[in-house]
């Protein structure tokens, strides 16, 4: 019998790594969101951290259509 | 005959399967109960019809199709849906695909002989990635909820929850997606294979449109009448999730279901989405998670394969001996058990209002409620 461990091994890198990334990634942009408002709460603009915010959920948005890209194969 | 069975196995994967997707976004709250399993189930016919890859390669591989007829195809669909409808009962989230394969497995081993089935095959592509596939899942939404707690410490938890929820809507639908274009696959698959080997399609030919559609309107179907209890196990048996969680735990199964479609692992959303999940419980909190119906479910996934493979087994002997007689007497049987659970059902019914209640108040008198009263 033949298993592709090494296969195997990928997946579970690539899966771990990809969740554990975009949940960070994710976490920061809420984090640099309520920054922002507690910043225009005391009277600042809070300019940077709206950008580092939309800078996040963008790179989210990114990955959800990398991984859209991957299951539809008319793209491949 | 053979399509009608494979439609209504469609239809309590709709039951199974699809409610995974949705059940942790229903239970923090970030989609309102019917609204969730809609996009769910539209977002699986969405799925069926962007791939059918997976459609045009499942006879291959597992069992010898030159051996397999009609009859076995029948006789394994059977052992398939009563196996998921006695899990959908109790509320057990079990793997459909696994029913699939087990039904498929027991039917062609009894009908065509042990050389039907190629058993390294089933190791390689089903076995090891059941096993390991949880366990990825599990583990990494057990670190992604660590850091997400983690760095949004200091943060309001009002802000917290809401800006995960509005992300849970995105990954979940993801989850949909990819099992639409996964697991819907299979029965279009055995439907396929179903015609071509009775002469209707040529060989070697993939699904046709009228079974796509048929096939993911059914899976829909079948999650909008169904789905809820399964959905209750998943989004508040298991652990009572947090948005954040929610998200960590349903970014970690689009993950692993993705990069293993890609290499071509026969996985199960099941299994995934509750690793997942449980992985976000351990996350937070060791002691939040309900570790005896963690336990219920890891036993159920273990006799899934082994139970559909028996009562497949069962159906395709009466198939090849008793002929046209056994064929019908076995569909009478199948009919009359699955009344009989539908009104088991009845008696305790989970539906869109009180799908985040507690699961023990309801779950478990249906569970205990004698056949035949």
């Amino acid at each position: 019998m033949h298993v592709k461990w090494s296969s195997l091994g990928e997946v579970a890198v690539v899966s771990f790594g990809a969740t554990v990334g975009v949940v960070i990634v994710f976490a920061i942009g809420v984090w640099a969101l309520s920054a922002r408002d507690q910043h225009r709460a005391s009277g600042g603009a809070g300019t940077v951290e709206a950008v580092g915010a939309g800078a996040c959920f963008l790179l989210c948005a990114c990955a959800v259509l990398y991984g859209l890209y991957l299951i539809i194969p008319q793209f491949h | 005959m053979v399509i009608v069975t494979a439609l209504a196995f469609d239809f309590t994967n709709g039951f199974h399967d699809t409610a995974n997707a949705m059940a942790t976004s229903i239970a923090t709250g970030a989609l309102r109960p019917k609204v969730a399993v809609l996009i769910s189930g539209v977002l699986n016919l969405v799925g069926a019809f962007i791939s059918t890859e997976v459609a045009k390669t499942i006879s291959g591989g597992i069992v010898n199709d030159n051996l397999v007829t009609p009859g076995m195809i029948f006789a394994g669909l059977v052992g398939a849906i009563m196996w998921n409808l006695m899990t959908w009962l109790l509320g057990l989230p079990s793997s459909s695909s696994h029913a699939l394969f087990g039904g498929l497995i027991g039917a062609v081993w009894v009908g065509a002989g042990r050389n039907g089935v190629n058993f390294d095959e089933v190791v390689e592509k089903i076995l090891i990635p059941a096993v390991a596939s949880p366990l990825v899942a599990g583990l990494a939404a057990l670190v992604a909820t660590y850091f997400a707690y983690r760095i949004t410490r200091r943060t309001p938890a009002d802000t917290v929850s809401k800006g995960f929820r509005f992300g849970q809507i995105a990954s979940a639908s993801l989850v949909s997606l990819a099992h639409g274009t996964n697991d819907a696959q299979k029965t279009m698959g055995v439907i396929t294979l179903a015609l071509i080997s009775c002469g209707a399609l040529d060989a070697g030919s993939g699904p046709p449109v009228w079974v796509i559609l048929t096939a993911g309107l059914s899976i829909a179907a079948g999650t909008y009448i169904g789905g809820w209890r399964i959905i209750r196990t998943m989004g508040k048996g298991i652990v009572d999730i947090e948005s954040p969680q929610g998200f960590a735990a349903e970014s970690a199964s689009t993950a692993v279901i993705l990069t293993s479609a890609n290499l071509g692992f026969a996985l199960s959303t099941t299994q995934v989405c509750s690793g997942g999940i449980l992985g976000a419980g351990v996350g937070r909190k060791l002691a939040e998670v309900r570790w005896g119906t963690a336990g219920q479910m890891a036993l159920a996934w273990l006799v899934t394969l082994p139970a559909a493979a028996a009562v497949g087994a069962v159906a395709a002997s009466a198939v090849v001996h008793g002929g046209t007689l056994g064929t019908v007497l076995i569909a009478l049987a199948a009919v009359v058990v699955a009344g009989v659970i539908v009104l088991l059902a009845r008696r305790n019914p989970v539906d869109a209002k009180n799908v985040n209640d507690a699961r023990t108040t309801a779950v478990r008198p249906a569970a205990k409620a004698p056949v035949g009263v």
